[in-house]
C-alpha cells in the first residue's frame, strides 16, 4: 500500500470515528441527565409526591400535587391562547403570505422566538399582573402562550409549505375554493407535522421558569382560582433547589424528573396517535 | 400579422377534416365543445402563447403534441383557468365553452364542468372512497354518495380492483391505480370535458395501456383532451391532434392524417423524430 493511500484511509477512519463518537454523546446527554434525575431524585417519588401538598420545612414527607396541577393548567390555557393564534398566522403566512405584511410578520416572528423569556415575563408582568394587582394562572399562561406563538406560527407555515404543489392543484381543478382546499387538503396533509410542531412548543415552554417567576408567582397551596397565584414545577424546583435543606433538594430533583417524565410521555403519546392517521409518502 | 410570420401555418378553428380522412364527418357536422380562440398567453413578460386558435369536438379525443416547452401543458391549463394559480400569468383571447366564455363565469363552477388529471398521480391523504367523493362534498351533492362513488369507479375501471377496501389509504394503490382514482375523482362531479395533463409519464407500459383504454371508452361520457409527449400514444388514442412548437400551433389535424400526411414540413420533421 502507497503512504498516499495509507494516509488517505487514516484521515476517512478518523473523521469516521469523530462523527460516530459526536453522534453517541448528543444522544448520550439526554441518558445521562435521565439518570442524574432518577439517582438523585427517584427516591422521593412516591405516591405522596403526587397527591399531597408541599409540607413546612423540617416535616417530611408531603408532595407537589398543586404544582403539577399547577403546572397542566398553565400549560393548557397557555396552549388556548398561542396556538391558535400561531397556527391561524402560519396558514395565513403559508398560503396567502407573499407581499410585504408576509415578509413583516415572519421577521417579527423569529424575533419574538429570539426575545429572552425573563423579558417576556417583565412584559405579561406589566400587562397582566400590575393592571389586576395579582399575580395569577391567567397571567403566567400569558406569557407561556406568547412564547408559544413564534413557534407555532414558523412551524405551520413550513409543514404547509411542504404539502405537493400537486395535492392543492388537484382540489382546486375539482371546485374546490381556496380555503375549502386548505381545510379539506393541505392542513389534513400537513397536520402531523404541525401537531408534532405544537407539541415541541409545548415542551419548550413547560420547562420555562423565568416567565412565570413574576406571573404566575408561585403557591404553597392549591390554588383557588385562574386569577390567583399558582404553583408550578418549575419554579418549585427553582425555589427547592435554591434552598438551604436536604430533603427539598432531594424533592427538586424529584420535580425536574416528574418534569422530563411528563414532557417524554405526552411526545411518546402524540406520536403514536399519529402514526394512526394517513401519510403522505415521501418520494 | 402572425400569418406573415408564419406562412405555413394552417390554422382552423374547426378541425381539419375532410381532406386527408375520407371516412372522418364533414367539419360542419361536429359540434365544438370548447373554442379556443386567438389565446396569447404570458408568464411575467415572457409569452408562451401565440395567437392559438382550435376547436375541440363534443365526445372525441383531442391530443396536443409537442416537444418539451412548446407550450402544450399552458394550453391545457388555461382550459380550466389553473393557469391562474400561478402569480403574474396573464391570458389574451377567448375561450368558449358550449358557447360561453370561461374567463366570465366563476372559477369554481367552471371547474366542475372541466375536469383535471395530473401528470403525477396525485390522490389526497384519505381513504379510496373519501377521494372519489370528495368532489360530491365539495360541490355539495345531494346524490347517494356511495352510489357515486361506485360509478365513477365502475367508469375508471378500477372498481373489481378496490370495493373490498374503499377505506384504505389511497397510497397503498399502484402508481397506475392511482392515476385512475385520480380519473375516477374527476370524473365523479360528471364533468362535460376532461383535461389530462401528461397522464402516462409517471407510469409503467401496462398502467399506461390500461389508461389508454379507459381513455377511449369514456369518450362515450366527456371530450377529453390530452397532452402527451408520446406521439404513440397520441396516434392510438386520438381523433384530432394539435401539434404545437414554441408557442405556436403548428397543425390541427385529424389524427390519422396528421400522422400519415403531414400538412407542415415542422410537422414531419417532429413526427418522423428529426427533433423533440
Amino acid at each position: 500500500m502507497n503512504p498516499r493511500l495509507r494516509w488517505r484511509k487514516f484521515v476517512s477512519n478518523f473523521m469516521l470515528t469523530m462523527t460516530g463518537l459526536c453522534a453517541v454523546v448528543a444522544v448520550s446527554v439526554l441518558f445521562f441527565i435521565l439518570g442524574y434525575l432518577v439517582y438523585h431524585g427517584g427516591t422521593s417519588i412516591n405516591w405522596n409526591f403526587f397527591t399531597k401538598l408541599p409540607t413546612p420545612v423540617g416535616e417530611t414527607g408531603g408532595g407537589m400535587a398543586n404544582a403539577i396541577v399547577g403546572s397542566a393548567k398553565l400549560l393548557l390555557l397557555a396552549s388556548l391562547f398561542g396556538v391558535p393564534i400561531g397556527f391561524l398566522g402560519g396558514v395565513y403566512l403559508a398560503e396567502f403570505g407573499g407581499g410585504t405584511l408576509a415578509y413583516v410578520v415572519r421577521y417579527a416572528a423569529d424575533l419574538l422566538n429570539g426575545v429572552p423569556s425573563i423579558v417576556i415575563g417583565i412584559f405579561a408582568y406589566g400587562l397582566v399582573v400590575l393592571p389586576f394587582k395579582h399575580y395569577s394562572t391567567v397571567a403566567g399562561s400569558f406569557a407561556l402562550g406568547l412564547m408559544m406563538i413564534p413557534i407555532t406560527l414558523r412551524s405551520t407555515e413550513e409543514f404547509l409549505h411542504a404539502v405537493p404543489r400537486e395535492l392543492r392543484e388537484g382540489a382546486m381543478a375539482l371546485g374546490a375554493s381556496k380555503s375549502r382546499t386548505i381545510a379539506t387538503v393541505i392542513v389534513p396533509a400537513a397536520y402531523r407535522g404541525v401537531v408534532t410542531a405544537i407539541l415541541l412548543a409545548l415542551a419548550r415552554v413547560a420547562g420555562e421558569t423565568a416567565p412565570l417567576l413574576f406571573t404566575a408567582f408561585g403557591n404553597r397551596f392549591w390554588s383557588p382560582g385562574w386569577g390567583q397565584p399558582t404553583a408550578s414545577l418549575p419554579v418549585m424546583i427553582f425555589t427547592y433547589a435554591i434552598a438551604p435543606y436536604e430533603d427539598w433538594h432531594r424533592q427538586a430533583w424529584a420535580a425536574g424528573l416528574v418534569l422530563l417524565g411528563l414532557i417524554l410521555v405526552v411526545n411518546i403519546v402524540a406520536r403514536g396517535i399519529l402514526a394512526r392517521g394517513i401519510a403522505i409518502p415521501r418520494s | 400579422m402572425h400569418a406573415s410570420l408564419r406562412p405555413a401555418v394552417t390554422v382552423n378553428i374547426t378541425p381539419n377534416i375532410g381532406s386527408g380522412a375520407a371516412s372522418q364527418a364533414a367539419p360542419a357536422a361536429l359540434p365544438l365543445r370548447m373554442t379556443i380562440s386567438k389565446v396569447n398567453f404570458f408568464y411575467g413578460s415572457k409569452q408562451t402563447l401565440f395567437d392559438v386558435s382550435l376547436g375541440i369536438a363534443t365526445n372525441k379525443v383531442t391530443a396536443l403534441i409537442g416537444p418539451s416547452g412548446c407550450g402544450k401543458s399552458t394550453l391545457i391549463r388555461t382550459l380550466n383557468r389553473m393557469y391562474e394559480t400561478v402569480r403574474n400569468a396573464r391570458l389574451e383571447g377567448e375561450i368558449l365553452l358550449d358557447g360561453q366564455n370561461i374567463l366570465a363565469q366563476d372559477v369554481t363552477l367552471l371547474r366542475r364542468r372541466v375536469g383535471m388529471v395530473f401528470q403525477r398521480p396525485n390522490p389526497f391523504p384519505k381513504s379510496i372512497f373519501d377521494n372519489v367523493a370528495y368532489g360530491l362534498r365539495v360541490n355539495g351533492t345531494k346524490l347517494p354518495l356511495a352510489e357515486a362513488v361506485e360509478k365513477s369507479l365502475r367508469h375508471s375501471a378500477l372498481w373489481d380492483e378496490v370495493k373490498d377496501h374503499l377505506h384504505k389509504s389511497a397510497y397503498e394503490l399502484s402508481g397506475g391505480q392511482q392515476q385512475r382514482l385520480c380519473i375516477a375523482r374527476a370524473l365523479a362531479v360528471e364533468p362535460e370535458v376532461l383535461l389530462l395533463d401528461e397522464p402516462c409519464s409517471a407510469l409503467d407500459p401496462i398502467s399506461t395501456a390500461k389508461i389508454e383504454e379507459l381513455l377511449v371508452q369514456l369518450k362515450d361520457l366527456c371530450t377529453i383532451i390530452t397532452v402527451t409527449h408520446n406521439m404513440q400514444q397520441a396516434a392510438r388514442i386520438s381523433d384530432f391532434t394539435a401539434f404545437l412548437l414554441t408557442g405556436q400551433l403548428i397543425e390541427f389535424s385529424p389524427t390519422p392524417q396528421l400522422f400519415t400526411t403531414p400538412g407542415d414540413p415542422r410537422t414531419e420533421a417532429y413526427i418522423t423524430g428529426r427533433f423533440g
